[in-house]
């Protein structure tokens, strides 16, 4: 067996670049292949060369930055809300089991509930400005966020506590200054992931009655069966995903750099 | 008057999903003078940890009461100062500011804590490291932070729970002398739970020998070896006419509690 494929063995940064890379280049190769080969009509797939004109199209005659800026402020307004209530309650769940014992079903059942589905009800409730695709976002998120945290807060080492209280630390020491920077650099790792999952929301709700952002312009790409446009918008969106993630990973090491490896 | 006073003391763990309740600990009963190092030497699951940890207040006992100073003790405590097995320095503090806990927790000026926290770091040889975090020391290193930060307490009793148990022979036997020095010099009342025969009678006044499960004191028996100890003592005659009764106390116990586990 090729030593390169021993189970668990890492591979050398350099190559861990250059296959990163190669995976990008193979997708767009295949791309070009299948659009500049004429084996997939221009209706249905626009070429590479013809996604990236529509882009700088979009940006140079139809205010497409805006759009973005639009899209951007919607999920972190959201993302911001969910978090804010999601992370301290997930933590007074994971440290006391009575709150736990409250909240953990109701939340399992509303986890379920798809965020996609009340955006009929939003717009009844909130009209179809931002606070409705806001509140898509939040609802989306902030159920899972309490369950991660929940979990994460519980996990931590009871003998961590354990010595805590024997240095003399009461319960609310124990709580602030024991669970929570311990749980930190994991909170903060839910929170990357389920930013993620925000973008999804985001979308959905541009997709009915609004009147700018990514999903907005696709829809309206798609009445003029403009996939470069459909194409470059989707393109962006994960642009911008890998941004906010590379971002999320750095601070997270700036931020807790005694968690490193672990 | 006993420093500690372990009265009648029982622990019987419930059982779980219809299995038989585990009885840890039968009635035991022990006085432990002021200044006296005890070591409690006894077979893995004969209930010693449990005794210590009914003492630092992380068990309640089933029946029985522990006294210290003549009180009972209700829960844990900074008066009851702990070195756990396992490493349990707050990785996301410096040794410093791990020493700096229970102060901190007790409201002491920040000037004033790293005063006792450098003091104890040079008793125990950290000092250099007090930046580190403690990921970055060995084994040995964090448990010496981890005996600097319950003595930092200035507690009326150390408890050590298998404190060297995952270091290496030679780092073992470092620590032991360490100890041994620092109890030495100022005569801090100690309970100090291993396995090994050597290192309980290294260090004790009084070596407590607990019989296999359900668990109880056998016998109890004085170390007459002068102080100061130097390692040089664990080859003389007086050293191993102790280790060979010992030895034979605790053999016929872990063939019980071998014999038990078939």
């Amino acid at each position: 067996m090729s030593p390169l494929f021993t189970p668990l063995k890492p591979v050398a940064p350099a190559l861990r670049t250059v296959l990163g890379i190669s995976c990008f280049v193979l997708f767009f190769l295949g791309w070009g292949i299948a659009t500049y080969g004429g084996f997939v009509k221009p209706l249905f797939l626009a070429s590479p060369g013809d996604t990236l004109t529509a882009g700088i199209a979009l940006f140079r005659e139809f205010g497409f930055a805006e759009d973005i800026a639009v899209t951007v402020w919607r999920v972190f307004a959201g993302f911001a809300m969910a978090a804010a209530l999601a992370v301290p309650l997930g933590i007074l769940m994971g440290a006391f089991k009575p709150v736990e014992a409250f909240f953990e079903a109701f939340v399992s059942f509303a986890r379920y509930l798809p965020a996609s589905a009340f955006i009929p009800l939003l717009i009844l409730w909130a009209g179809v400005g931002e606070l409705q695709k806001i509140l898509v976002i939040f609802i989306g998120s902030v159920f899972q966020l309490v369950i991660m945290v929940t979990v994460i807060v519980s996990g931590i080492r009871s003998d961590l506590v354990e010595a805590a209280y024997t240095l003399g630390a009461k319960r609310d020491g124990v709580v602030l200054r024991v669970l929570l920077p311990a749980a930190s650099p994991q909170i903060f790792e839910a929170l990357r992931l389920v930013l993620g999952w925000a973008w999804t929301y985001v979308i959905v709700a541009e997709l009915v009655g609004a009147s700018r952002g990514i999903g907005h312009m696709i829809i309206d790409a798609q009445r003029f069966l403009d996939t470069g446009q459909m194409i470059f918008g989707i393109f962006i969106i994960g642009v911008i995903g890998l941004i906010t993630d590379l971002l999320f990973r750095a601070l997270n090491a700036r931020l807790f750099p005694w968690a490193k490896g672990r | 008057m006993s420093k500690l006073s372990i009265r009648n003391v029982e622990k019987t763990f419930p059982g779980r999903n219809s299995t038989a309740p585990t009885r840890a600990l039968v009635p035991t009963s022990l006085e432990v003078a002021d200044n006296d190092f005890i070591t409690i030497l006894g077979p893995s699951g004969c209930g010693k940890s449990t005794l210590l940890r009914i003492v630092a207040g992380l068990e309640t006992p089933t029946a029985g009461e522990v006294l210290l100073e003549g009180k009972a003790v209700s829960g844990p405590g900074p008066d009851r100062g702990m070195v756990f097995q396992s490493y349990t320095l707050f990785p996301w503090l410096t040794v410093r500011d791990n020493v700096c806990f229970g102060l901190r927790e007790r409201g002491l000026p920040r000037a004033e804590q790293l005063a006792i926290a450098d003091r104890f770091l040079a008793q125990v040889g950290l000092k250099g490291f007090e930046n580190h975090h403690p990921a970055q020391l060995s084994g040995g290193m964090q448990q010496r932070t981890a005996l600097a930060r319950a003595l930092a307490n200035d507690p009326k009793m150390l408890l050590l729970d298998e404190p060297f148990g995952a270091l290496d022979h030679q780092t073992r036997e470092l620590m032991q002398e360490l100890l041994l020095g620092i109890w030495e010099a100022d005569r801090k009342t100690v309970m100090f739970v291993t396995h090994d025969i050597d290192e309980a009678i290294f260090m004790a006044s009084r070596v407590v020998v607990m019989s296999a499960r359900p668990g109880r004191i056998k016998c109890d028996i004085p170390i007459e070896l002068p102080h100061p100890r130097s390692y040089k003592v664990k080859t003389t005659p007086e050293f191993a006419a102790y280790k060979e009764r010992l030895t034979e106390e605790i053999r016929v116990e872990t063939i019980k509690a071998v014999t038990m586990e078939r």
